[in-house]
């Protein structure tokens, strides 16, 4: 299930914007190519930022948690003659690929979407303008900030049977993150749900103001909220183990 | 010993769901783990996987300790917890196929297993449309498949049909016979246990009340004279008045405590002098099912 959702979801949003952009490819044939792209690219970005990822992390962390909750398996994985670590590892790790591949996905997706719309309507002048390289920079930027998220939900769901618990906390935790964020506070770097936006947030083009002249973008990847978010995900990912590992299995 | 554990206790919050127990459960035994709903029966499984942190005592199977020896001594158990635990969304095959490559099992032995259940028609089937023998099966399928030396098996029969606990217990017998394996089993029902285990511990509130082989058990329970005749209440009455301890009256026969053989040819000659027809006489050992509820009251 969380396997599809990180296939699915990438697919439809962007053919969803590739509709969008189709039947109203007028309004937007008057853009240059680079604002073409960017309008493209960033109508999903910025539903990304606030509510698209967070939400996808908590979905995909507790698709992969329940699957064993719901068959009841996790008693049955842990008398097997495999280390626990082994096991809770490779759990967190399949979760890490989902979010990879989703986001993946989404450049791909974008890119290609992108591409068609401009063998069918050349009049839309996305071919003027290449965003693949810095496309990838920002969704792998994105997936960094994935991280801190990831870590903790992976954590809330391996520990609650229920969707409730994980899928409520998680909630809001980005809710506040967004909050955060958005009000410019000072310590919204430390709060992993606020990275995703800050992510989004960062990349304002600076010269916006003066119109219809091709903004510039560029990627600062390794900033402080990239490291909170590593620094965090490294961090409960270990603690989980040793959770899982004191934890007696029901 | 494939099983020792020494002192085992355990507690959930500040209930003591096991109480200093001491399992010596021998090789090539079926050792049938018995005891009433909420006797600790579980608890003690999970404990035996290491699945529940041990309290108090210690746990050795295999003569090796088990917390130090978590994987080589798991690699040579299989077992089957409460109700089976399966992918619903696989199908049977699919089920087993996952577990043998988790186990690095060839692939082979998943078919051997689908057939030693019973299983090989509904393989490609979703487990989830499964009935609950069916599933159960299954569970045992995936106990077996890395062949274990060392069975553990959480009441394997619930919710079989009468053919379905035979084909388990045939199973189970062929095993310990053919295989040289050991197998812990338990089960509240004291007539399955008797039918297949060699040794045996009844287990309530989380104490041990009672552990060994199948003829200790027997023996330990009280030995009866029955005697079959008419008008056992008038029969009951004489024998009274004789001084004869008369335990239980029922329409057909009457009981007292077994003592001697003379004292069965004194009981028979007394009923006949007095014109009882008396149709048959015999000692009987107390049933099983009887002990079992004297013994686990009692507590």
């Amino acid at each position: 299930m969380g396997f599809w959702s990180a296939v699915l979801l990438p697919l439809l949003i962007c053919l969803l914007l590739f509709i969008g952009f189709f039947s109203h490819s007028e309004k937007i044939a008057k853009l240059p190519g680079p604002m073409v792209w960017l309008q493209f690219a960033g109508a999903i970005l910025a539903v990304m930022g606030s509510l698209l990822l967070p939400m996808l992390i908590i979905f995909i962390a507790y698709s992969v948690n329940n699957i064993e909750h719901k068959s009841e398996t996790w008693k049955s994985l842990f008398s097997l003659p495999i280390a626990k670590w082994s096991i809770y590892s490779a759990k967190y790790f399949y979760a890490l690929f989902l979010v990879l591949l989703c986001l993946t996905l989404f450049v791909l997706f974008t890119i290609g979407f992108g591409n068609f719309l401009s063998v069918l309507k050349p009049e839309l002048k996305f071919n003027e303008y290449h965003i693949e390289k810095l496309l990838t920079q920002i969704y792998f930027k994105l997936f960094l900030a994935s991280l801190g998220i990831l870590s903790i939900q992976f954590l809330l769901s391996l520990l609650f049977r229920d969707f409730l618990k994980p899928m409520g906390i998680g909630f809001v935790a980005t809710i506040a993150g967004i909050i955060m964020a958005n009000l410019g506070w000072g310590y919204a770097y430390l709060f992993p749900y606020a990275h995703a936006m800050l992510t989004v947030k960062s990349l304002k083009p600076s010269n916006i103001a003066n119109g219809p002249a091709v903004p510039q973008i560029t990627v600062e990847l390794f900033t402080k909220d990239i490291f909170v978010s590593l620094a965090v995900a490294v961090a409960v990912f270990i603690l989980g183990y040793f959770i899982v590992l004191k934890k007696s299995v029901k | 010993m494939v099983i020792s554990t020494e002192g085992l206790s355990f507690n959930f919050g500040s209930q003591q769901v096991v109480k200093s127990l001491s399992l010596q459960v021998p090789e090539g035994s079926i050792y049938g783990f018995l005891g009433p709903n909420g006797a600790g029966k579980t608890t003690t499984i999970k404990l035996l996987l290491n699945l529940l942190k041990t309290d108090q005592g210690s746990i050795h199977i295999f003569n090796k300790e088990l917390q130090s020896n978590r994987i080589s001594i798991l690699s040579e158990i299989g077992s089957l917890i409460e109700q089976p635990a399966i992918y619903l969304h696989l199908s049977g095959r699919e089920n087993l196929i996952n577990r043998a490559l988790l186990l690095q099992v060839p692939e082979k032995r998943v078919d051997e297993m689908l057939d030693l259940v019973h299983l090989t028609d509904a393989a490609n089937k979703k487990a989830g449309k499964y009935s609950l023998g069916m599933k159960q099966r299954l569970g045992i399928a995936l106990a077996l498949l890395s062949d274990p030396k060392l069975l553990i098996l959480d009441e394997p029969t619930n919710g079989l049909d009468p053919n379905g606990i035979i084909e388990i217990r045939e199973l189970l017998i062929r095993l310990v016979t053919q295989h040289k394996k050991t197998v812990f089993v338990s089960s509240h029902l004291l007539a399955e246990v008797e039918r297949m285990a060699t040794h045996v511990g009844i287990i309530h509130k989380g104490e041990m009340l009672f552990q060994g082989s199948i003829k200790d058990l027997e023996t330990i329970s009280q030995p009866q004279v029955q005697v079959e005749l008419d008008s056992t209440v008038d029969a009951a009455n004489l024998l009274k008045k004789q001084g004869f301890l008369v335990t239980d009256v029922n329409d057909d026969h009457l009981s007292l405590p077994f003592t001697s053989k003379e004292q069965m040819g004194e009981i028979n000659s007394l009923l006949n002098k007095n014109e009882y027809t008396v149709y048959s006489i015999r000692k009987v050992h107390k049933d099983l099912e009887k002990l079992f509820l004297d013994i686990t009251q009692k507590a």
